[in-house]
């Protein structure tokens, strides 16, 4: 409703008889209803194409058994099923949540730390803040690439610095036992700088008289973080917290890049054996069922994390 | 001007005030020993890639790594370029970059200047299912999108790539809080003067809105200029490629030959590199946005 139509009426209008009625064309065009649709119109479209409809496609795929090649019929929770005793599908769920439960936690307390670190006036601090950001804008594949030479059992700088302290060469990438912590590694050089911007952020958001008011009443430097910051800082903790679980969960790229889920299937997390199953074995069924299984476990992490989180978060509005 | 400011308040305090209980024993801040650190881990696999990308194939591969090649082998570029369509790659992600940047500016504005301004039939529903699809995750969307795409025949082409990347509830989102802080005020006067809604939004809103389509601009070329899974799967001939599939490519092309890998690395990522060193704060405030949601 435009303010025009909202401004109080003459009383006297109410007496006279109603004008005429211009026709029902001619109300719609130039009423907000049309106007509206008009504006939204493009992007509902996109929307409903790209995200909408593949939603409840994606469903009753993984109620079928389609070869991507318009091949299918309905096989009902058949790949549900055989989901569900898929060992394959098993341990990729379990690399996924270790991946997860190990990388979230280092790269948030990390980046908590180091925020701190970087939120002071000391030299040279632009310097180091553009060193813990430019990771940030390396493209994952780079990434990738770049912990392959690092990490090369025979070449890699990783192994050459290990051999100059006297410390016993590995195998990273290349050895089951420790692909999958190389890959944590990987990804928080990759990532970090996120987390830190947003608690830098965060941090330059407290304000500096209650910092000074708690030092004056004799508060230590511990306290003062403890008591003031940590609880000014624990709603970025858990976008954090839920940002990073997410995307952790859906690790790919690095997989792809560097052991495409080997060596041993020791690195096959859920969205790479996704992959693996529609695009390569063209199982678009069994993918999507999947993808289904993932969705749900996303979810159902998520609610949880921000249903724990909504009764230790400190809003100070 | 920040660091030499601090400075001064520093020697100022020093002169006046008498030395404090604990004593700084180190000639600079102890912070330094923390950062220090951790930048040199940060850099070092950036400044590593580009000394291998100017080292020959055997100072590349030999062990303990070369830090001082025995020239600048600026060949090693020249070779990975004409070994791989990079050409192509970089034009592929130019397009796929700025017709998704492009789209998201203006689908998303006029769909948030709607939801923000605008009462129409549905509106609260329509901006509720906009808002549950950003619940989604992509992997959900992949298998049913890769199959409409490949129905409307645009399977391997760089339209495939951008078609549903063109608007996001993101960014419809975002925009929609941010209009919703600018005063209406403006708009009614505009209105009463016979300004068109369309109008409205392209001479008062989006002139207003520069901070917030800065930061939809660069998330999205981010996303986009980075992205790898859809690429992978909807593209299947090199001179297609964008650039981070490319560079995998190239990988596969180059696998032992590291100085050669890592100039197109090195080449693949200095445009955004350029940026971010350009638009640095406004990438940092980007980031800092989407966590103070």
């Amino acid at each position: 409703m435009s303010a025009v139509a909202e401004q109080p009426r003459p009383p006297a209008a109410r007496h006279q008889p109603p004008p005429a009625r211009p026709s029902l064309l001619k109300r719609l065009i130039g009423s907000e209803h049309l106007a509206g649709w008009m504006f939204v119109a493009p992007a509902v479209i996109l929307i409903a194409i790209f995200f909408l409809i593949p939603i409840g496609w994606s469903l009753i795929l993984s109620l079928q058994a389609n070869n991507l090649l318009g091949s299918h019929h309905y096989v009902g929770f058949a790949n549900y099923n055989a989901l569900s005793k898929d060992h394959v599908f098993r341990s990729a769920v379990g690399h996924t949540v270790l991946y997860t439960v190990i990388f979230v936690p280092i790269s948030v307390i990390g980046a908590l730390g180091l925020a701190v670190a970087l939120n002071r006036r000391i030299r040279g601090i632009r310097f180091y803040r553009l060193a813990v950001f430019t990771p940030l804008v390396t493209s994952t594949v780079a990434t990738g690439i770049l912990f392959l030479w690092l990490l090369d059992p025979t070449f890699g700088l990783v192994n050459y610095v290990l051999h100059a302290v006297g410390l016993p060469q590995q195998q990273f990438l290349q050895s089951p036992s420790e692909a999958l912590y190389c890959i944590v590694a990987m990804t928080v050089w990759g990532w970090l700088g996120f987390d830190v911007i947003v608690y830098l952020a965060a941090l330059q958001g407290i304000p500096e008289e209650l910092m000074e008011a708690a030092e004056m009443d004799g508060a230590s430097r511990f306290s003062r973080f403890r008591t003031i910051v940590l609880p000014l800082l624990s709603p970025a903790t858990l976008f954090l917290v839920v940002w990073s679980t997410i995307n952790a969960l859906q690790l790919f790229d690095e997989i792809y890049v560097t052991t495409r889920g080997g060596p041993l299937e020791s690195t096959t997390v859920i969205v790479y054996y996704l992959y693996q199953q529609a695009f390569q074995y063209f199982n678009a069924g069994y993918g999507s069922a999947i993808a289904y299984v993932l969705f749900i476990g996303i979810l159902i992490i998520t609610l949880v994390q921000m249903w724990v989180g909504r009764r230790r978060v400190y809003y100070t509005s | 001007m920040a660091t030499i400011a601090s400075l001064k308040d520093d020697t100022f305090l020093a002169i006046d005030d008498p030395p404090p209980a604990r004593r700084r024993r180190l000639p600079f801040s102890p912070w330094h020993l923390v950062l220090a650190p951790v930048a040199v881990v940060m850099l070092v696999p950036l400044v590593w890639m580009v000394i291998l990308s100017l080292e020959t194939k055997s100072e590349a591969a030999n062990f303990p790594p070369v830090l001082f090649p025995s020239g600048l082998h600026f060949g090693n570029y020249v070779t990975t370029w004409n070994s791989v369509p990079f050409g192509d790659f970089f034009l592929n992600s130019l397009a796929y970059s700025a017709a998704t940047v492009a789209g998201n500016l203006l689908f998303c504005s006029l769909a948030a200047y709607a939801f923000a301004r605008l009462k129409f039939f549905g509106r609260d529903v329509l901006f509720v299912v906009l808002l549950a699809t950003l619940m989604v995750p992509y992997q959900v969307l992949l298998i049913p999108t890769f199959l409409i795409v490949k129905d409307i025949g645009m399977v391997n082409s760089v339209g495939g790539l951008i078609m549903p990347n063109l608007c996001s509830a993101f960014g419809i989102f975002m925009l929609r809080q941010f209009f919703r802080t600018l005063p209406v005020e403006l708009e009614e006067a505009a209105r009463i003067d016979g300004t068109s809604r369309l109008g409205i939004l392209f001479k008062i809103v989006l002139p207003l809105s520069l901070p917030a389509l800065a930061t939809l601009a660069i998330i999205q070329f981010m996303w986009s200029w980075n992205d790898f899974l859809w690429p992978l799967i909807i593209i299947n001939s090199a001179t297609r490629d964008p650039l981070q599939l490319g560079l995998a490519t190239l990988q596969g092309a180059h696998y032992t030959e590291w100085n050669l890998l890592m100039a197109g690395t090195v080449m693949s990522q200095i445009p955004m590199l350029a940026v971010f060193l350009i638009a640095q704060r406004w990438f940092i405030r980007s980031i800092a946005f989407t966590g103070m949601k």
